[in-house]
């Protein structure tokens, strides 16, 4: 199956590249110093921060895989979206976010450092930059694996062609660069792609007609949660508040500098605390692309009279096949250039999100922690841009490893566990409690990571059994990650607590800006209630109870 | 960085939903003359609506933030 694309969708795709790469060449001159290329110049308003805080997350593989785990798993997949996304940005956004903004750093390690010391930032500088490399080279061989199922695009082509164009733009750039294409990105996918929903709906016959056909395991959110053997995830409540609602998403969203980066890039305080709340509408919103496709899809294929039905490879069905054949059913000549243009605009968003996040980190984190501490800021810059290219580079190399090895694909999911579940429970413990020491946040951050990757290799390896970790029988692969990701956190929180206890905080007045307690809460009783980060905070909090409530 | 004449994210934004509606448009007007049946609902003509859609939500981006850039300028 390959979707057929004509010289109007030709032309719509080319006209894409030539705009990023137009705004890459128009941003240069906009870019010279140190703060301009890796933290946008701070001049950003909330508004342009926080689309740019989604769209970095709002991979295409994300789009597809989503919309094919829907297809498998129903409406269980928007957990992802709500639990497991809106509670960790808005804590975020109220909580931690006067920490990080307050204490001027450049990046998530940037702040390991002043709270803990030198080890702890380069353990975490060190993870997170091999994890980026990783996600960002198995996200390439994807795309490019994506591009030639459905179009029949060459893969060497479709890699270099998107890696060099992102490459092109991120080092003119740097992160301006970055967020206004990510912004871009943004809308090009929803226009790109929530007309599929749209005709798919209308093609069913309307909103209640979809769930009408859908069987309870597909159609519900919670209700079928107290039984694993309920629901098409094989989870339980349980599972999805722990692992998913609080270790993973708090993880990611909280800690990962690659959404992070996009709220330090705001002009003050007050806009980097709206930027993940800002975000945190689109994300809501973002299921009524990718769900409500997967469930159309899912009611279509059921249906014999419509002739839908998934690719199927070697015998197994391709459920990320899901939103490609929609597009082929809907889109005519055009349409088709625009979606085919928002799939790339996902791919490359993501791409552009992890090298620029990459390229900070291992410049301020890495390179002047470790190897040069004293030289001009036009020399960071320099080192920077070095950095993109190598990072493009070293990605590339990754993606070429993944196509001899398929089975990295595996690993993907597992990484953020690795990483980001133990890094929450040392953010959290640092932020919030001054007893907290440098040594109990570095050996408690070694245990978490070793612990998770332990786990992994136990379960893959079969050397212990699932079950163990899930605490219960016959758990998804999905129902796995979220249950060692809690283990991992619950591992590093008590190892760093224990190991505190018997070791020596650093003096309060050292503290102060990066701890609870010891820094100004910003007072928002002046301003209008939309502008209060407070009041704001919680009217999402209200529509993603509303959303939770109606799909229950 | 020289931010004071540097065109907004909303400029850019607004130039590509323009260009793109009017492509999709021009395409969903030439289906109206040479209606085709290829694609599911194709009777419904998506593209004439969705690129009329487009190209509104990029005029209306489009518009203000030149307005927004002229006045700076001056």
């Amino acid at each position: 199956m390959t979707l057929h694309i004509t010289w109007v969708d030709w032309l719509v795709i080319g006209i894409y590249f030539a705009f990023v790469l137009g705004i890459g060449f128009y941003l240069r001159r906009f870019t010279r110093t140190g703060e301009d290329f890796f933290i946008a110049g701070r001049r950003n308003s909330a508004w342009v921060a926080g689309l740019a805080f989604l769209s970095a997350n709002m991979g295409a593989l994300e789009l597809l895989g989503m919309t094919g785990n829907t297809y498998e798993y129903g409406m269980f997949v928007a957990h992802f979206y709500w639990i497991g996304a809106i509670p960790a940005m808005l804590f975020l956004a109220v909580y931690m976010m006067p920490f990080y903004y307050s204490s001027k750093i450049h990046s998530v390690p940037g702040y390991l450092k002043l709270r803990f010391d030198e080890k702890t930032r380069v353990l975490n500088a060190i993870a997170f930059g091999v994890m980026t490399l990783l996600v960002s080279g198995i996200n390439l061989y994807a795309m490019a694996l994506v591009l030639r199922t459905f179009l029949g695009w060459n893969w060497d082509a479709c890699m270099w062609i998107s890696a060099g164009t992102v490459a092109v733009y991120v080092t003119l750039g740097g992160l301006l660069s970055a967020i206004f294409t990510e912004i871009v990105q943004f809308f090009l996918i929803w226009f790109g792609l929530f007309l599929v929903s749209v005709l798919g709906i209308i093609e069913i016959g309307g909103w209640q007609e979809v769930f009408n056909r859908l069987p309870d395991s597909m159609g519900a959110l919670w209700s079928t949660s107290t039984d694993p053997a309920n629901n098409g995830m094989q989870v339980t409540w349980l599972g999805v508040a722990l692992g998913l609602g609080f270790v993973l998403s708090f993880g990611y969203w909280t800690t990962d500098f690659l959404v992070v980066q996009r709220a330090f890039s705001s002009r003050d305080l007050r806009s980097a605390r709206m930027t993940p709340i800002i975000a945190s509408f689109f994300k809501m919103a973002l299921p009524f692309i990718v769900v409500i496709a997967g469930l159309v899809a899912w009611v279509l294929a059921r249906d014999p009279g419509t002739g839908f039905s998934l690719l199927v490879e070697d015998g197994s069905v391709r459920y990320d096949s899901a939103l490609p054949m929609l597009i082929q059913r809907y889109y005519p000549t055009g349409l088709m250039g625009l979606g085919v243009t928002a799939l790339l605009a996902g791919f490359m968003a993501g791409q552009a999100g992890n090298i620029s996040a990459f390229n900070t980190v291992w410049t301020y984190d890495i390179y002047r922690a470790v190897i040069r501490k004293k030289a001009s800021d036009a020399h960071y810059v320099r080192m920077g841009r070095a950095a993109t290219v190598a990072g493009i580079l070293l990605s590339v190399v990754t993606a070429y490893w993944a196509k001899s090895f398929p089975s990295i694909m595996d690993y993907m999911q597992a990484i953020f566990s690795w990483v980001n579940a133990p890094l929450f429970a040392t953010m959290l413990l640092g932020m919030f409690f001054a007893r907290i020491t440098s040594a109990g946040a570095f050996w408690g951050l070694i245990a978490g990571m070793v612990s998770s990757f332990s786990l992994f290799l136990a379960v893959k390896f079969g050397w212990i059994s699932a079950n163990l970790i899930t605490l219960s029988e016959n758990a998804s692969p999905m129902a796995a990650n979220f249950w060692r990701a809690w283990w991992a956190w619950l591992i590093c929180f008590t190892v760093t607590i224990l190991i505190s206890a018997f070791t020596k905080p650093r003096p309060k007045a050292q503290l102060a800006g990066l701890v609870k307690g010891l820094t100004p809460v910003p007072r928002d009783e002046k301003l209008r209630f939309y502008q209060r980060p407070g009041a704001m905070a919680l009217a999402a909090l209200a529509v993603f109870v509303i959303l939770n409530l109606i799909f229950w | 960085m020289s931010e004071h004449r540097m065109l907004s994210i909303w400029f850019f934004v607004g130039l590509m939903l323009t260009v793109f509606g009017v492509i999709i448009t021009a395409t969903g007007v030439y289906f109206v003359f040479r209606p085709q049946q290829a694609t599911v609902l194709a009777h419904l003509n998506p593209s004439l609506w969705w690129g009329l859609i487009m190209l509104t939500a990029g005029m209306l981006f489009l518009v203000p933030s030149l307005r927004t850039h002229k006045g700076k300028k001056r």
